[in-house]
């Protein structure tokens, strides 16, 4: 994984609200230091609606836009125009939202504005449920877990939604995912995402302690055996959809190893978990085969 | 310059005099022909302002609301459906206390589909503190729009215009078009104290505990109350720069009417028409156009109506189980300061047409109608 270096600077006060272990608070903290002052943020209903804190207080140095759950994409593209129109060009404005609002009910606005490959950084903190609501199921929650409305009686049957490749049909000319384990990876990842003009879509695995009844010192250490299980993989997407690097320059581990330690996936079964070891590898493959086939198309990079 | 033009680009040619920077929208019928002009008049530069072309009217309001954050005048326009499904971002746009004008045409809501017009699409968005004018012609469409911008600027209260379908947005009418050069005159250049600034970062609309909310919404409420006197006075300075104007409501020949007939949009025309016709006839009746529904204009109201002896108000609406619904605000106005009687009509449903016919049989009913319990009558149903 090509490293950065990270800032001195930090953008994130500690008087934030977050749970302890909180992947989205992490992701926060390193996007902003990658991005700087200069940036815009719009939130939409999430965690970080709470996280951010209570008015008059701010736990991030950078305007904030809170908005409804629905229009992250969308009031981040209002905001970018009105800042044009004011004359400020320079301003980065990034939409930063929770798998809900960008899987789920935010997905109309955001494939809106992808089409329209407005100049915005759509940030999806991706902790696989609805947990600003108490650990609801979203169509971003891997099969298999627990959540609220999906007792182990009675488990999500369905896969994860593939929200990198509902991006990728945009032809959007950046979309990454990043991990809150590689720090320096996000930062890159940002960084790079700054310097592009129109729509970057960066999807940050950020663990949820509280949600994934996971102790709160394991949050980092899951956030890399998702990585090293190949759970999740970390990926680039350039040219517009048509050129895809995947990270593979890993010391690889087990899904087993990933998912012991989360109390979300406590009630599987060895067949079940045998199973869902299968459909990771499964997964792996296709992507690396999808990666091959894009490389040797003739005419494309 | 004098033009025949459609309702709808009456509309543009205000937005375009007010010079907006960001406009977003959604077609929808009846509306699509004012954001096709105002298109066209971003893409050959007639306008310097951004157009994003949105997936829903949802969408719409929600790029107007960033945009207005950012600082810079912001239009839409809507109808019917569209404003429904934009009702969430209207009371964003309020809570957020952001200058938005939005034009809505009036169309009547489905089931069954209609295009045609009534006013339950904009009505039923009463309760979510967007100031509400309903203008009657083409010529005050127009004017209307850069009106509703410095309203809304001085306010800081989002703002709707609101017109028939078809009876207003396809008819063409004369309009002697405004130019912006002009126009600055009477709106100066949009320069609000608070937005989105990395320079002056906050941050907006996070939460507020029970300790504070009410006194924000308390605000909203004060300057609604502030409104009225801030419509009649921008509605002067607008006249005195382009020799028009239109009051908060308009009554026609009821300074000595025992019989008021209180309409508002294009019913309004037709009713003048029938007044003078039963004027003529000795009958003593006048007419009351409300232009101005949020804030109502309580006073305004009271001080013309109290002076009759009986009210009939034409509605083109409903709330069910309820009345009209500018019925409920006229017997509001006039609760426990008078003893006169209030009749509600329902008519003109989906678009069918209120005509002079329509209106004399209103008005014939009221003179006649000894019954004042009777809080709606329905004109036209077959039963």
């Amino acid at each position: 994984m090509k490293q950065a270096s990270i800032p001195l600077e930090e953008y994130m006060g500690s008087g934030h609200l977050a749970c302890q272990g909180c992947g989205a608070t992490q992701a926060m903290r390193f996007a902003l230091k990658a991005l700087g002052p200069q940036t815009a943020l719009v939130i939409p209903a999430c965690c970080w609606a709470v996280i951010d804190g209570s008015f008059p207080h701010s736990c991030v140095q950078q305007p904030i836009y809170h908005t409804a759950f629905e229009t992250a994409a969308v009031v981040a593209s209002g905001l970018k125009a009105g800042l044009e129109m004011r004359g400020d060009s320079e301003t980065t404005v990034m939409a930063w939202a929770g798998d809900g609002g960008t899987f789920d009910i935010g997905l109309q606005a955001l494939s809106g504005a992808a089409e329209r490959n407005e100049d915005i950084i759509y940030v999806c903190y991706d902790n696989e449920a609805y947990m600003n609501t108490g650990i609801q199921r979203s169509s971003s929650t891997p099969y298999g877990a627990w959540t609220t409305t999906t007792p182990v009686t009675n488990y999500k049957r369905r896969p994860k939604k593939n929200m990198i490749d509902i991006m990728a049909a945009h032809e959007i000319p950046y979309i990454a995912t990043a991990s809150t384990a590689y720090p320096h990876d996000i930062i890159r990842k940002m960084a790079k995402a700054k310097e592009i003009r129109g729509t970057k879509y960066i999807q940050i695995f950020a663990p949820c302690p509280t949600g994934w009844k996971l102790a709160p010192e394991l949050s980092v250490k899951m956030a890399r055996l998702g990585v090293t299980s190949k759970v999740y993989p970390m990926l680039e997407i350039t040219e517009n959809g048509q050129k895809l690097e995947v990270w593979k320059d890993f010391e690889p581990s087990s899904v087993r190893e990933y998912m012991k330690p989360q109390g979300r996936f406590r009630h599987l079964t060895d067949e079940e978990l045998d199973g869902i070891e299968r459909e990771v590898e499964a997964n792996w493959q296709r992507l690396l085969a999808k990666e091959k086939m894009l490389g040797s198309i003739p005419g494309l990079a | 310059m004098k033009k025949v033009i459609m309702g709808n680009h009456a509309v543009s040619y205000g937005v375009r005099a007010s010079e907006a920077k960001v406009i977003s929208a959604y077609p929808i019928t009846p509306q699509t022909h004012v954001v096709e002009l105002l298109s066209e008049m971003c893409a050959n530069g007639e306008i310097d302002a951004k157009f994003i072309k949105v997936e829903s009217e949802h969408s719409a309001m929600a790029a107007c609301v960033g945009a207005s954050a950012a600082g810079v005048r912001t239009f839409t326009a809507t109808s019917s459906q569209g404003l429904l499904l934009m009702h969430e971002m209207l009371h964003w746009a309020v809570g957020a206390r952001l200058p938005i004008v939005l034009a809505n045409i009036n169309r009547a809501v489905g089931p069954p589909w209609s295009i045609w017009t009534d006013q339950n699409d904009s009505l039923s968005q009463r309760d979510v503190g967007w100031l509400q004018l309903y203008v009657e012609s083409n010529q005050e469409t127009q004017d209307t729009i850069p009106q509703a911008f410095k309203i809304a600027e001085e306010l800081q209260m989002p703002v709707m215009v609101v017109m028939d379908a078809f009876f207003l947005s396809h008819t063409y009418e004369i309009v002697d078009l405004i130019e912006a050069e002009k126009v600055r005159e009477f709106l100066p250049p949009y320069q609000p104290e608070i937005k989105m600034d990395v320079n002056d970062p906050h941050s907006f609309g996070n939460l507020a505990g029970p300790d504070m909310y009410m006194e924000l919404r308390y605000m909203i409420q004060e300057a609604m109350e502030k409104g009225i006197d801030v419509i009649k006075r921008v509605d002067k300075e607008f006249e005195k720069v382009f020799g028009r104007g239109y009051g908060v409501v308009e009554a026609y020949r009821c300074d000595d009417a025992e019989t008021i007939l209180v309409t508002s949009g294009t019913v309004a025309s037709t009713t003048r028409a029938v007044i003078d016709e039963m004027r003529d006839e000795g009958i003593s009746i006048g007419a009351l156009k409300i232009r101005v529904f949020r804030p109502f204009p309580f006073e305004d109201v009271f001080e013309i109506l109290s002076k009759a002896k009986k009210v009939a108000v034409i509605d083109r609406n409903i709330s069910f189980g309820g009345h009209g619904i500018f019925y409920q605000e006229i017997k509001s106005a006039l609760y426990g300061r008078t003893g006169i009687p209030i009749l509600g009509y329902i008519a003109g449903l989906g678009g069918r047409d209120i005509t002079p016919s329509v209106i004399r049989e209103i008005a014939d009913k009221a003179l006649s109608d000894k019954n004042p319990e009777r809080y709606i009558n329905w004109i036209g149903v077959k039963r």
